[in-house]
């Protein structure tokens, strides 16, 4: 190896900004000031460094585009288009109203069954979406990741937020059903948003996970469809709570989904509101989000590599 | 004055084999459950011997121990063979990929352009897609909108602009993505080879805008594998030889060196002996073959190129060679043969010797091409005596062939032809 194929020297270094210096280098005038620290430091080992909420601020425009790209791509070139938000809870409701209201006379707290379970449905159907749009959402936008810096967190984040336009399409039925069924508008009603914002953690934070999950085993895309079906059937959708023994119903309290439906539907025919169900549902659901912020954080700086 | 990016002793090291990058549950489930012994294994193990304690397996080193500093308003350009760690160390720097070891001090702002039209989504329209793709890229939603214009403009895509992209032809969605790209303001600017894409008119205001960008004094890095812009554009230059930094200076001495240093071994001398190429019928006859250009050893668009096959018979023959340039798909372009010239028909006949054929100026676009080679005697026209599919690659670069710093399109097929073009008013028409 001769000198000149030695690693580089400093003097080098001196050298060759000399040479850039004389050919297109700006005068030092017009030259902009530079911080006195570094604007970004990139070195190895960084596992926990936070969630840089002040990063996922910066990037709340990209968060908004992307879910909205999102929202408007998920009904290109269909015929229905939108009103596909609307028929999957409404067909469901139908179906499930003949079987186990009808058939199996399965108890609905006293309201009419369609109503009763289109209550429970359109809450788990957005669930059940943004859970499974964000837990694909990582591995779907593998172009960007290897492509791209932003925070990852605005990925699977998008994804929980398109979900959410159809829900709030899929509400305003429950509100026509409302009027059709005869059920009062309460003051409870008030508490919709407040629960919205609750289902939106729970599915957050699984979504989350689920999708940091699938970049590394892509088991979780087989494996999620399936669990979201049985954990359809551990909530109480189609049955009310009071339905399972009053043993058991502690078991089904740590689904966070629980509490959340059983809020809904008070909130919707103004019976009592289960607070202490909602405050259970609620801590589970902000354990879950915190421990997967973790998780997607500490799996973050791998992704581009095993994307 | 002080850089405005410091990098030191960077490295990105992969682990190769089987077990990456996917891991099954399974083994994942199996490595939670076998942890606790893992960790007392460890702590029995004294602090100092970690390296002892990382996973067996094969690694690969992309980057080893790069440090430079870069100068604002400076325009790096790095060059090297694929696989060098170029990209490597892009994506190290603009946060997409974590170092191994190392670090980089940034003092400014890092925008990067790793791909045109990343994000872009075919289903959208081109104005969705100006918001979607910036977003994207860090501009701000008002910063969008204020560029929004300009951009369109730029493109010159102004009645598609509420037509999918997916409708567009390539090169206006290339030049709606660039369009995008273009309008990038950050401190330090990151792309990799994303000219290489557009017609000429388009690669021209392509590079008069990265220049525009160079002298607001903005720093940007330029990964690229076209010597000419890479001359056209940098103030300096960074050759990059497996995973490691091999030199850095002045953009014209560093693309001669690597042209010299890089394409020389890689174009040179390659042993046929033991070609896998080789048909299963020949006699292997032909023991090597040389391909070399007059030009410092690259092989530039226009060039002079000579392909040189020794052989060695066990019985003196009048040699025929047949060369056949094929693209990197496999696609014959075109062959020569003194077969059909009859060069050498009255020659000598030879036990061992080389048999030259010369292109005064080879007609290839710039790219990737294969050699096919047919090796014969004129004693024996009915068959050739050995065969060598895909007996060498060849390397074209671009180079200033018009004078005009404009570059012939790719695009438009392999095949480079001088053109003679009269231009005259309808009358006069000689």
């Amino acid at each position: 190896m001769d000198a000149q194929e030695l690693p580089l020297s400093t003097s080098n270094i001196a050298e060759s900004a000399a040479v850039g210096g004389s050919a297109v280098s700006p005068s030092p005038a017009d030259a902009p000031a530079l911080p006195e620290n570094p604007v970004l430091v990139i070195k190895s080992g960084r596992r926990w460094m936070g969630l840089e909420l002040g990063d996922l601020w910066r990037h709340r425009d990209l968060f908004f585009f992307l879910a909205w790209r999102d929202v408007k791509v998920r009904y290109k070139q269909t015929a229905l288009g939108v009103t596909w938000a609307i028929l999957q809870p409404l067909l469901t409701m139908v179906v499930f109203t003949f079987f186990f209201g009808r058939l199996a006379k399965v108890p609905s707290d006293g309201e009419p069954y369609a109503i009763f379970s289109y209550a429970g449905l359109l809450p788990w159907n957005f669930f059940s979406s943004a859970v499974t749009n964000s837990g694909n959402s990582l591995v779907g936008n593998a172009s960007l990741i290897t492509k791209v810096y932003f925070p990852r967190l605005v990925i699977p984040g998008a994804a929980v937020a398109a979900a959410l336009v159809d829900f709030i399409l899929a509400s305003l039925i429950l509100l026509l059903m409302m009027a059709w069924y005869g059920v009062s508008f309460t003051p409870a009603l008030l508490m919709f948003p407040l629960l919205t914002l609750l289902i939106t953690l729970i599915a957050l934070g699984t979504g989350m996970w689920m999708s940091a999950l699938n970049v590394k085993y892509r088991d979780i895309r087989y494996a999620l469809p399936f669990v979201l079906q049985l954990w359809m059937f551990v909530t109480p959708i189609i049955y009310p709570l009071s339905f399972v023994p009053a043993g058991w119903r502690w078991l089904l309290r740590l689904n966070p989904l629980s509490g959340a439906i059983a809020g809904f539907r008070a909130a919707i025919f103004g019976h009592p509101f289960p607070w202490s169900d909602v405050a259970i549902s609620l801590g589970i659901a902000l354990a879950v989000l915190v421990y997967s912020a973790y998780a997607f954080r500490r799996m973050e700086m791998q992704f581009a590599d095993i994307i | 004055m002080r850089p405005i990016i410091k990098v030191e002793n960077l490295g990105k090291r992969y682990r190769i084999g089987s077990r990456q990058p996917y891991h099954t549950l399974r083994e994942s489930l199996m490595e939670t459950i076998t942890a606790p012994a893992r960790w007392v294994r460890r702590a029995a193990m004294s602090s100092g011997r970690q390296a002892a304690s990382k996973p067996q397996g094969e690694y690969v080193d992309a980057l080893n121990e790069v440090s430079f500093e870069v100068q604002p308003g400076d325009v790096l350009g790095i060059i090297g063979r694929n696989g060098a760690g170029k990209s490597t160390l892009l994506k190290i720097l603009s946060r997409i990929t974590e170092p191994t070891t190392g670090q980089a001090e940034l003092y400014g702002r890092v925008g990067s352009l790793l791909e045109v039209g990343t994000g872009f989504h075919p289903e959208l329209t081109g104005r969705d897609n100006v918001y979607l793709s910036g977003a994207i890229l860090g501009m701000r939603r008002a910063e969008i909108a204020r560029k929004f214009d300009e951009i369109v403009a730029f493109a010159e895509v102004d009645r598609f602009i509420d037509t999918p992209v997916k409708h567009y032809s390539s090169g206006m969605y290339v030049r709606l993505a660039f369009g995008v790209a273009a309008h990038l303001e950050p401190e330090i600017l990151l792309v990799d080879e994303v000219l290489a894409v557009g017609d000429a008119a388009f690669q021209k205001r392509c590079l008069g805008k990265m220049g525009d960008v160079a002298r607001t004094g903005r720093t940007v890095i330029f990964v690229s594998h076209n010597m000419a812009s890479i001359e056209a554009l940098c103030s300096s230059c960074m050759i990059i030889k497996g995973g490691q930094l091999d030199a850095i200076g002045a953009p014209d001495e560093m693309v001669s060196r690597y042209m010299t240093s890089e394409i020389i071994r890689d174009q040179g001398t390659r042993d046929l002996r033991k070609h896998p190429g080789r048909s299963s019928i020949s006699t292997p006859l032909m023991t090597s073959v040389a391909l070399s250009s007059s030009e410092a050893g690259a092989v530039r668009i226009a060039a002079p190129l000579s392909v040189e096959a020794t052989f060695a018979a066990p019985h003196p023959v009048r040699p025929i060679l047949a060369v056949t340039i094929k693209s990197a798909h496999g696609a014959p372009i075109f062959g020569v043969s003194n077969r059909w010239t009859r060069q050498g028909f009255d020659g000598p006949a030879l036990a061992e010797g080389k048999i030259t054929c010369r292109f005064p100026r080879l007609p290839l676009m710039p790219g990737t091409y294969l050699l096919d080679l047919y090796f014969g005697d004129f004693a024996d026209q009915t068959r050739d005596l050995d065969v060598i599919i895909d007996a060498v690659t060849l390397e074209v670069f671009p180079a200033d062939v018009y004078g005009t710093g404009l570059l012939p399109r790719a695009m438009d097929g392999p095949v480079f032809s001088d053109a003679e073009w009269i231009v005259s008013s309808e009358g006069d028409a000689s």
